[in-house]
C-alpha cells in the first residue's frame, strides 16, 4: 500500500467510512498519503435519532453533516459531499452518477478507490454507490486507472467471492478508529455504549470486535 | 421532541386544516432488518412533500397514537406516534421510535415544502 499517492473513498453514508475502513484510512494518513472521502448522502433517512433521541427526521441531516465533518477531521482527511438523498441512490440514473464521480476522480487522480462491493453490500445505497463508483473507474484508460478495493459485508461473501484479497489488522489504530465512530454521535451512541458496557468486548479478539479489527477488501478485477 | 399531549396536537392539527399543506409520511423497519434476522424482511415506505388539503383531522389513542387526516378524496393515516413538536419553522413533526430510539413511523405537516 506504500506506493499509493492518493486514496479516494466513495461510500454513501456518514459513518460508512468509520465502521468500514477508518483503520485503513488511518494507516494511509500515518504515511502522509492524502485521502479524500466522497460521501454520497447525509443519511437523511437514518432511523437512529440518537439514544436518547436528540434528532428528528428534519434535523437529522444537520446533525449528521456535522458528525461527518468531525469524523473527517479526526481521521485527517478531505471531504466532498455529493448531495444525493439517503435511500434514493439506487433510483438515480447510474450513468449520471458514474459521470459525476468520474469528473471528481479526474480532478483527484487517485491511485486507489475504496467503495462497496455491488451486490454484497446489504444496503441498497451501498450497492448502488459501489456500482456507480466502479463504473466511473472503469471509464479510465487502463494505464491511468486507479486500483479498486471493494468492501463486501453480505453474510455469504466468503462462499461466493472467496477469501478477501486484502485483510488489514487495524488493532494499532483501534482507539483512533473508535474516535471516528463516536464522532457519528446520532448513529453510534447506542451501539458503542453497549460496547463500552460489555467487559468481554474490551478484548480485541472477541467475536464482536473482530469485524472492527479486521478490515477486509476484494480487489476489483476490471478484466472480467 | 416531547411526548404527545393529545389536546395540544389536536389544536396543531386543527390549525393546519383547510389549507394547502405538505406532508411527509414514513414507516420503516430499517434497511438491515433481514440482515440481522433472517426471519424478517425489510419493509418501508415514505412520501415526501405530498401536497394535500384536509377538511378535518383527529388524533386518537393512549400512550401511542393514531392520526387520520380526512381529505375530499381519501385519507392520510399514521399509527404508532408517541412524540411531537412544532419546530422553529412552524412545522408539525410527529414520530414513533422503538426502545433504542430508532424511528419507526413519522408524520409531518408543513405549510411550506420540506427540503428536497
Ligand atoms: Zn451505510
Amino acid at each position: 500500500m506504500d506506493q499509493h499517492q492518493h486514496v479516494a473513498i466513495i461510500l454513501p453514508h456518514p459513518d460508512d467510512e468509520a465502521f468500514g475502513c477508518s483503520g485503513t484510512i488511518l494507516q494511509f494518513r500515518e504515511k502522509d498519503i492524502p485521502v479524500t472521502y466522497l460521501c454520497g448522502t447525509l443519511g437523511e433517512m437514518g432511523r437512529n435519532m440518537g439514544n436518547p433521541t436528540f434528532a428528528n427526521r428534519e434535523t437529522l441531516s444537520e446533525f449528521r453533516k456535522k458528525e461527518l465533518q468531525d469524523a473527517c477531521e479526526a481521521l485527517d482527511i478531505d471531504l466532498q459531499m455529493l448531495g444525493y438523498r439517503d435511500k434514493t441512490l439506487e433510483f438515480e440514473d447510474q450513468d449520471e452518477v458514474a459521470s459525476h464521480l468520474k469528473g471528481i476522480l479526474d480532478d483527484l487522480q487517485p491511485s486507489l478507490v475504496i467503495t462497496f462491493y455491488p451486490g454484497h453490500a446489504v444496503h441498497p445505497d451501498h450497492n448502488a454507490m459501489g456500482a456507480a463508483a466502479i463504473e466511473a473507474v472503469r471509464r479510465f484508460d487502463e494505464e491511468k486507472r486507479p486500483e479498486v478495493w471493494a468492501k463486501a459485508i453480505s453474510h455469504n461473501r466468503r462462499e461466493v467471492l472467496g477469501e478477501p484479497d486484502i485483510v488489514k489488522d487495524v488493532a494499532d489504530y483501534f482507539n483512533a478508529k473508535m474516535k471516528a465512530i463516536e464522532a457519528h454521535r446520532s448513529q453510534a451512541e447506542g451501539m458503542m455504549s453497549q460496547f463500552r458496557k460489555s467487559p468481554e468486548l474490551q478484548e480485541l479478539n472477541s467475536e464482536g470486535q473482530k469485524l472492527l479489527r479486521y478490515e477486509e477488501f476484494y480487489k476489483w478485477d476490471f478484466t472480467k | 421532541m416531547e411526548m404527545i399531549q393529545i389536546d395540544k396536537v389536536q389544536e396543531a392539527l386543527d390549525h393546519l386544516a383547510n389549507k394547502d399543506v405538505y406532508v411527509h409520511l414514513e414507516t420503516t423497519n430499517g434497511a438491515y432488518a433481514s440482515h440481522f434476522n433472517s426471519n424478517a424482511y425489510n419493509v418501508g415506505a415514505f412520501i415526501r412533500n405530498a401536497k394535500v388539503r384536509y377538511k378535518h383531522a383527529k388524533i386518537v389513542g393512549h400512550e401511542t397514537f393514531r392520526i387520520g387526516l380526512k381529505m375530499d378524496h381519501g385519507w392520510v393515516y399514521a399509527e404508532g406516534l408517541t412524540q411531537w413538536e412544532v419546530d422553529d419553522k412552524g412545522r408539525l413533526l410527529m414520530a414513533g421510535h422503538d426502545a433504542e430510539g430508532r424511528l419507526m413511523v413519522a408524520l409531518e405537516i408543513s405549510e411550506t415544502p420540506f427540503e428536497n
